[in-house]
């Protein structure tokens, strides 16, 4: 910027380039910040291969039938049902939202309807310390007191490890998502509705219940999805609390053992340094992988959809 | 502000027309609104105040021992966290090294130079979907890439490949954060220094990140506590579950040996059935939320100081 050299004396339009070596300067610092920003995809492309792979010789060399058939989830002897860790997916994940649903909800309505500034500034950060938590610190919570004072209290015939512990933690982990995407949604409904229904002498509850929920279901439908794609993706409170490390049969009773596709990879991941068994028994880690990659996949993309339409409406 | 005004003269209104009859059914529906609210902070502080009982007996007895002290799985009254705390500030850095940077650096280019191009969508699309990945796949992503394919480089299972997993994984993070803090800042600020003459980086450097540091910062401390969190990958790129063995080794050596992190303990302890380990998991836990929460109540701070109404 200091020197201002002419490289030749102006003989028709004025060059405004400015300077050739600082713009060989701007165009070299562009270019790095376009390389990392191209890292991302790389990434992508990484994870992809290496799922694709492995997954790929286990597709290949397993008894497709053998996916589906009744012998449970056991794959260091090479029963790979499917359905089993599956099934325990989905209960966990069902456990888990009928805990968030209705405190994530409630707690966004009230912080974007009835908290005062003052409120809100004290009670946000609950939410916010909750959803730094580790969920390796929730996963204990979960073995050592939500299994023993609250299911095995109202279920006396729960086992220590249970699917209902680890869901109600994963219920825990994932409120603070729900309260946030719910809340942003519930403050994008502009404040013309509000104030129509109240010109109308509607009563606060009525204007929240038949005039902004309505207005913001998109909203609250994508976190909701969003929600439930992190619990099928949580993975350390199912490996600590649901039991099932050996391999599980198929299980639907949330107060039983079970094992979730996460929790299943863990088993295989730290069973030993080379996982024993079967052939197929490492590479069936990644087959599972690249299954839990495209489900979390095809549910963030729905979730997203959901929350463009919330910014198009308003 | 218009909110509120609106607010006080609707209620006001409606007051009238009720004839000042309390609604009661309103008062319950606002009632078990706040009760959601109240129920999360009577989840966390139970789980805290478990996990201080369990612990704080540990951490009176023996605390300088049990932070120096090497991981067993045997013996409860010798074990301690810290080869743990070590491997989980050596995770730290290479976080720090490696995603902080080119974090910072993709938010650069997707807020202050990507034209609305088909690709440059496609990279922000794609970001965002890399932060909705479950981290265990990540973890699958390290195995393959770091510790088998660049084995050589890495050591194979060691802290750079525990570090680079878990890199990758919050460099979505720190990128959708930086990029808000980027975007924060008004383009006038922008137009301004253009319109003096100076180029595209010259106002990134000497207005435009300034301005946005403490959005950036917030962001990546953010993520920095989310790394140390993590669990999952780690187990499957190989963080020692069971004892490490320490010879004298120099610095940078340490990087490419075996290593173990505060959560994977955790993880670890907590499987174990005797009641000893109970008391030592929560001593952990109570190390990792001290890290962890004093990172986040830094980040939170650090926004609500510095946060910038334009």
């Amino acid at each position: 910027m200091s020197e201002i050299t002419v490289s030749s004396p102006p003989t028709g339009a004025v060059d405004l380039r400015g300077d050739p070596k600082r713009r060989r300067r701007e165009s070299i610092i562009a270019g790095v910040f376009r390389a990392s920003a191209i890292v991302s995809i790389i990434i992508s492309a990484a994870i992809v291969f290496s799922l694709f792979g492995k997954a790929l010789d286990f597709a290949l060399n397993v008894d497709v039938a053998a996916l589906w058939a009744d012998q449970g989830w056991f794959p260091r002897r090479g029963f790979f049902d499917l359905r089993s860790i599956v099934a325990g997916t989905f209960v966990v994940t069902g456990v888990a939202m009928l805990v968030a649903a209705p405190l994530g909800l409630g707690a966004a309505i009230y912080l974007a309807e009835f908290a005062k500034p003052r409120v809100r500034r004290t009670l946000k950060p609950i939410l916010e310390i909750l959803a730094g938590i580790p969920s390796v610190v929730l996963g204990f919570f979960a073995l050592t007191w939500i299994s023993p004072e609250i299911v095995q209290r109202f279920f006396s015939h729960a086992t220590a490890f249970n699917m209902a512990a680890a869901g109600l933690a994963v219920g825990v982990l994932i409120t603070p998502l729900v309260a946030a995407v719910t809340e942003d949604s519930l403050r994008a409904v502009p404040h013309a509705l509000r104030e129509a229904a109240y010109g109308l002498a509607a009563r606060k509850r009525s204007v929240v219940a038949r005039v902004i929920l309505p207005a913001a279901t998109s909203g609250i439908v994508a976190s909701f999805i969003l929600a439930i794609s992190r619990a099928i993706g949580e993975t350390m409170i199912v490996a600590i609390a649901a039991g099932g490390t050996g391999g599980s049969d198929l299980a639907l009773d949330p107060t039983q053992p079970g094992q979730t596709m996460t929790a299943a990879m863990t088993a295989l991941a730290i069973g030993s340094d080379q996982v024993k068994g079967e052939a197929n028994t490492f590479p069936s880690l990644f087959f599972v992988g690249l299954l839990l990659f495209f489900m979390t996949m095809i549910l963030n993309v729905v979730s997203e959809r959901f929350v463009r339409r919330v910014r198009e409406k308003y | 502000m218009a909110r509120s005004e609106a607010l006080t003269t609707s209620g006001a209104v409606a007051k009238n027309l009720r004839g000042q009859r309390i609604d009661v059914r309103g008062l319950l529906f606002e009632g078990a609104l706040l009760l959601a609210l109240l129920t999360s902070l009577l989840i966390l502080l139970v789980l805290l105040y478990e996990v201080v009982a369990g612990g704080v007996s540990v951490l009176g007895e023996r605390g300088g021992e049990f932070l120096q002290g090497r991981l067993s799985v045997v013996s409860a009254a010798t074990a301690g966290v810290g080869q743990a705390i070590l491997g989980s500030l050596m995770v730290s850095l290479i976080v720090i090294v490696f995603a902080f940077p080119l974090g910072i650096a993709a938010a650069v280019y997707l807020e202050e130079y990507a034209a609305d191009t088909r690709f440059n969508r496609f990279i922000t699309i794609n970001i965002r979907n890399l932060a909705g990945v479950p981290s265990i796949v990540y973890g699958l992503l390290g195995l393959t890439i770091f510790v088998q394919l660049l084995g050589y480089f890495t050591g194979g299972k060691s802290v750079l490949a525990g570090g680079l997993t878990l890199a990758v994984l919050v460099l979505p993070i720190v990128i959708i954060t930086s990029s808000e803090a980027l975007r924060a800042v008004p383009d006038a600020i922008r137009e301004a220094g253009i319109g003096v003459g100076a180029t595209r980086w010259e106002v990134i450097r000497s207005h435009v990140l300034p301005s946005a540091a403490p959005g950036v910062l917030t962001g990546t401390i953010l993520s920095l506590s989310r790394a140390l969190g993590e669990t999952a990958p780690l187990l499957i790129v190989g963080a020692t579950t069971g004892f490490l063995a320490v010879g004298n080794v120099g610095f940078f050596d340490q990087f490419y040996g075996p290593y173990t992190t505060l959560p994977t303990v955790i993880f670890r302890w907590s499987s174990l059935p005797s009641g000893d380990f109970r008391s030592l998991t929560s001593a952990a836990i109570i190390v990792l939320l001290t890290l962890v929460l004093a990172a986040n109540a830094i980040a939170i701070i650090l926004r609500n100081r510095y946060e910038k109404k334009w």
